[in-house]
């Protein structure tokens, strides 16, 4: 079954036409590979896939409809994670999520914050600001909700693998080829090689001017 | 927990965990208020003329100083775009941080006002009709504020565009606010006032949301 489909998607971004009549579909269990070198409106195409922004022309559906007239339905199926993180700085990985759970109608009780935390290797940093952890470590929190919002059947990630270390780099992968196995679907960018052996889809975006 | 519950629990402890940020305002509407006496010299009958504008300037002033506030941060750091995919009814999400906005930043200063009418000699009837007035003309500022910080967030330095374009919508408040205050002075009834600034808070009340709603959708562009 066709999740996510892009049907002639144009869009313009300061005067600048970033790519046009853009097609494609993600099936369940799909990859969608987003290709390009800087500034070819990947993000851009991105946050046009989740509804973020408007295209100048066609359309994003989501199982056959429009996502702008399902919207409520599509986002509680969707997890997005783009470049920024999405995490107060001043509150701790814990309340952080706790917030986040609660926004996005997920029951979710601290223990299994606590060990959704585990599993990402942040013990003890559960009650840290996030503002004092680094880099890696912050987008490490992020991407916990890939964990905790178990009912997601999409999602959109914008450069997942940007400051994790190899031992990150490798639980996110498995996460991924998990979820794709159980029939999630995932659009995802990266600079980076993807190192699994999952067909992928392959979208190349090119830079004009 | 609904969202909004959980969004009005986490702005409050935001607002805990910021208390130095939201020292600022208050701490600016004491000094101003009280540089009049200083200025102007301690003559009551000049006080008492000048004392309810000064105290409903400084709130203006004062409330424009926090106001940023509101959506900054969530913007900057990508919450916004999670909520906004959240969801949520955005209307919704948009009133409370408006709501805990006033209750953060603008009852303080509510509270703090009967010292700064003692400081400029207003008598007890001028001072019941100024609390009524700020009781129902603050949160018409932070409703209204609430939408010029939506359309500016996504602008990096929005903090003196922001004053610009509040300060002129600001002045029918400020004007009926005064009015009725120099009723009370007089001892004239001060309802009609009363009732105007909360016809307005209502009209605010109804389509300020929606319209903060919209510009952080457009923010995102």
């Amino acid at each position: 079954m066709v999740v996510l489909s892009a049907h002639d998607l144009s869009v313009v971004k300061s005067d600048r036409l970033l790519f046009d009549k853009v097609n494609f579909s993600v099936e369940q269990g799909g990859l969608l590979y987003v290709k390009g070198p800087n500034g070819a409106g990947k993000t851009t195409l991105l946050r046009v896939l989740c509804g973020l922004l408007d295209s100048e022309s066609g359309e994003v559906q989501y199982q056959q409809q429009n996502i702008h007239s399902i919207s409520s339905d599509f986002h509680q199926q969707l997890v997005y994670f783009g470049h920024k993180t999405g995490l107060n700085q001043r509150l701790s990985a814990l309340e952080n999520l706790r917030f986040w759970c609660h926004q996005h109608a997920q029951d979710i009780s601290d223990e299994a914050i606590y060990a959704t935390l585990a599993e990402l290797q942040l013990v003890g940093l559960e009650d840290v600001p996030v503002g004092h952890l680094s880099a890696g470590q912050q987008r490490r929190v992020a991407l916990s909700r890939l964990w905790l919002k178990a009912s997601a059947t999409l999602w959109i990630l914008d450069e997942p693998l940007t400051a994790l270390d190899h031992s990150g780099i490798d639980l996110l992968m498995h996460k991924i080829v998990t979820f794709l196995q159980n029939a999630g679907a995932v659009v995802m960018t990266s600079h980076q090689d993807l190192q699994f052996d999952y067909p992928k889809q392959e979208l190349v975006l090119e830079y004009r001017i | 927990m609904s969202p909004l519950l959980a969004l009005f629990k986490r702005d409050l402890s935001l607002a805990f965990h910021q208390r130095a940020e939201l020292m600022q305002p208050l701490i600016f509407f004491t000094l101003v208020t009280s540089l009049f006496p200083l200025a102007v010299g301690p003559n009551p009958a000049t006080l008492q003329l000048i004392g309810p504008g000064v105290i409903w300037v400084a709130a203006i002033l004062s409330s424009l100083l926090g106001l940023e506030r509101l959506f900054r941060d969530d913007f900057q750091d990508g919450s916004l775009e999670q909520i906004l995919l959240s969801g949520s009814a955005l209307p919704l999400v948009a009133l409370v941080k408006v709501l805990t906005h006033w209750l953060t930043s603008i009852l303080p200063l509510i509270i703090l006002s009967p010292l700064l009418a003692l400081f400029l000699h207003l008598s007890e009837a001028m001072y019941w009709a100024l609390l009524a007035t700020l009781i129902l003309g603050t949160p018409l500022l932070s409703l209204i504020g609430g939408i010029a910080v939506a359309l500016t967030v996504g602008l990096n330095r929005g903090g003196v565009l922001l004053a610009l374009l509040l300060v002129p919508i600001f002045i029918p408040l400020l004007i009926f606010a005064t009015s009725a205050v120099d009723a009370a002075a007089l001892s004239l009834p001060y309802n009609a006032q009363l009732a105007i600034i909360g016809a307005m808070l209502l009209l605010a009340l109804a389509l300020a949301p929606f319209a903060t709603a919209y510009a952080l959708k457009v923010s995102q562009n």
